[in-house]
């Protein structure tokens, strides 16, 4: 029953080769996951070098050249203050990723820190776990517009409050790896021979989960690049004037019926962002967790 | 059965009043002056301190949480910063298109989303089975509101087949109804789909590969009925578990499809209250969402017993 269980198994993880020759093994036969990688790569290359791209300030305001549809000159048009449309895009790329990036780097580190100690001391799991239990019945997206509606409006808060939605899946996750592995013979071994608590957790259980947090932390990178987009589009996200994805396209939705490329590029850029972190989490999922694997 | 079902009931409580507890004390956690966020930059004096009243920001947190708590166990949850109407009456005037939108995608998506997962296992590695992979992947990656346009682009304005926006209640007729439903429920329940059809072909993967199934194929019963009788019902748990758990990405959903699609449901309040911060509104809707949440769940748990009678309470 476990392995059909939308997150990661909770028994331990038993490794024999070194987790980048399993990721490579499967790599050779998820060629989705390479295709995702290839594709990430290519968008962060993207977001990287946007200034030298052919494009323009992307804030740049030309009201003699709003709405005009894509062409040559404008390869994706312009908006209704006359921004060009294609610069917009590809700065936008930078708001996505960092927002994703930073979301899953965050989420995973708080929620290890939170879950191996929770894990550990009895006491307190009770509590922490009653307070995730109450985070998680929140659906996501309102807890940030929640956070996002009484707080200024910036990238960090973004950032911020769509980490504090990511926390406890990862709490949970760690929790679940940390009480399974403490039942380990060696942790036991551990134990008898007199290895106080702090050193266990950092020799004996942190190297356990490295695996699924890795996979657990792709995951969260293509949530929150969906959520932030979700925030922006409609209007609890990252400021105006910082062309995000989502931005772009709330700022294009009362002209859709005009303008629909204002909505489209955006939307197939997160998309494929979105996809490609997806394909990769896949891929490193079946290269880190044989036993769910087969049947996911 | 009823003293587990009372226990669970139970059991909610505290799920339910640590909810309560975090929307509330976010007012204070939050930096800043809430009262100011809220009121904006071009806020008077008197206009900060009538919010800060509303909110209740002048008085302790303890003294503050006890009365809310009160006046929402009565269901009183405060009064609208904007349009200064009770926010269970702006909530109550809107829950019609809400429900039929949530319930319609449920129904669109469990008959899509648990024959595609039946189908992807069963042929198993074929090209059928890639094809269902292919668009569960695709599904969560894609933004509800991006599918939504799309649908609209081409089923709305392309073809002229739908309604592009807007609701009619079911009372002006069924038709009516129904055209205004079908591309936002398609649009939300996307994402939904692509998660059940995967949780549905994984759980039949697991139960087709038992002793069982095979004794039934081995006694010439036909294919359906060894997937549907025997298979899809022991393959039930995690799916409904699942159902369950992504009735969430529905509440979520919904907030942006409304507002896409201009239904005057509660996530279109929910939208025009983040516009205004009309922070009441925000903390009904997600104490009345979240409440929702933890039953649905409930429900869901209480079900197992129904589909596999092995499971004691």
């Amino acid at each position: 029953m476990a392995a059909v269980a939308p997150s990661l198994g909770t028994s331990a993880p038993v490794s024999r080769s070194p987790t980048w020759l399993r990721i490579k093994e499967a790599m050779r036969r998820h060629p989705t996951a390479i295709i995702g990688a290839v594709v990430l790569v290519l968008l962060i290359l993207m977001a990287v070098l946007a200034p030298y791209l052919g494009t323009v300030d992307p804030q740049a305001i030309s009201p003699v050249r709003r709405l005009r549809k894509p062409s040559e000159a404008y390869w994706f048009g312009t908006d209704m203050l006359g921004r060009d449309v294609y610069s917009r895009v590809l700065f936008g790329a930078r708001v996505s990723l960092a927002v994703g990036l930073s979301v899953a780097v965050l989420a995973t580190t708080i929620g290890l820190a939170i879950g191996l100690i929770t894990g550990f001391v009895r006491w307190l799991d009770a509590v922490v776990m009653r307070v995730m239990d109450g985070l998680m019945s929140i659906p996501g997206v309102l807890l940030a517009i929640a956070l996002m509606a009484l707080t200024k409006a910036s990238l960090e808060n973004v950032i911020i409050a769509i980490t504090v939605t990511e926390v406890p899946r990862v709490v949970r996750l760690i929790r679940g790896l940390v009480l399974a592995l403490r039942e380990q013979a060696y942790v036991d071994a551990a134990i008898a021979s007199g290895t106080r608590t702090p050193r266990i957790l950092v020799r004996h259980i942190l190297p356990n989960t490295i695996a699924p947090l890795l996979v657990q932390g792709t995951y969260i990178c293509a949530s929150a690049m969906l959520t932030e987009a979700i925030l922006s589009f409609l209007g609890a996200g990252t400021p105006l004037n910082i062309p995000s994805w989502g931005n772009i396209m709330a700022e294009g939705r009362s002209l859709f019926q005009l303008a629909n490329y204002l909505i489209f590029f955006p939307g197939i850029f997160l998309s494929l962002a979105v996809l490609s972190v997806n394909l990769l989490g896949d891929g490193m999922r079946d290269a880190l967790d044989p036993r769910l694997a087969r049947n996911m | 059965m009823l003293g587990y079902t009372i226990r669970r009931l139970l059991a909610t409580i505290p799920v339910i009043g640590m909810v309560a507890l975090f929307v509330f004390s976010l007012l204070y956690l939050t930096p800043g002056d809430p009262a100011a966020v809220i009121a904006g930059d071009i806020a008077t004096v008197e206009d900060i301190e009538r919010i800060r009243q509303n909110l209740g920001l002048d008085q302790p947190f303890l003294t503050r949480f006890w009365v809310w708590a009160a006046a929402v166990l009565q269901g009183d949850l405060g009064i609208s910063i904007f349009t200064n109407l009770p926010v269970t009456q702006l909530i109550g005037q809107r829950v019609g298109p809400t429900l039929s939108l949530a319930l319609c995608t449920l129904l669109v998506a469990v008959l899509v989303a648990v024959p595609m997962g039946v189908i992807a296992a069963w042929k198993a590695g074929r090209i059928l089975d890639r094809l269902v992979m292919l668009f569960s992947v695709a599904g969560f990656s894609m933004p509800v509101f991006v599918l939504a346009y799309v649908l609209i682009y081409l089923f709305a304005i392309d073809l002229d087949w739908l309604p592009v926006q807007g609701y009619t209640p079911l009372r002006d007729g069924f038709w009516p109804w129904l055209s205004h439903l079908i591309l936002p429920s398609i649009a939300l329940g996307t994402i939904y789909i692509a998660l059940i059809a995967r949780i549905t072909r994984a759980a039949m993967l697991e139960v087709l590969a038992q002793d069982y199934v095979r004794t039934a194929h081995a006694k010439g019963l036909a294919p359906s009925a060894v997937l549907m009788g025997h298979a899809l019902k022991n393959a039930a748990v995690p799916i409904v578990t699942i159902i369950g758990i992504g009735v969430a990405l529905l509440i979520s959903g919904v907030v942006v499809t409304e507002s896409v699609f201009a239904i005057p449901g509660i996530g279109r309040l929910t939208v025009d209250a983040i516009l205004r911060r009309d922070y009441p509104i925000i903390q009904g809707v997600i104490l009345l969402f979240s409440t929702v949440y933890v039953l649905v769940n409930l429900a869901v748990d209480l079900s197992y017993r129904f589909f596999d009678p092995r499971i004691q309470y």
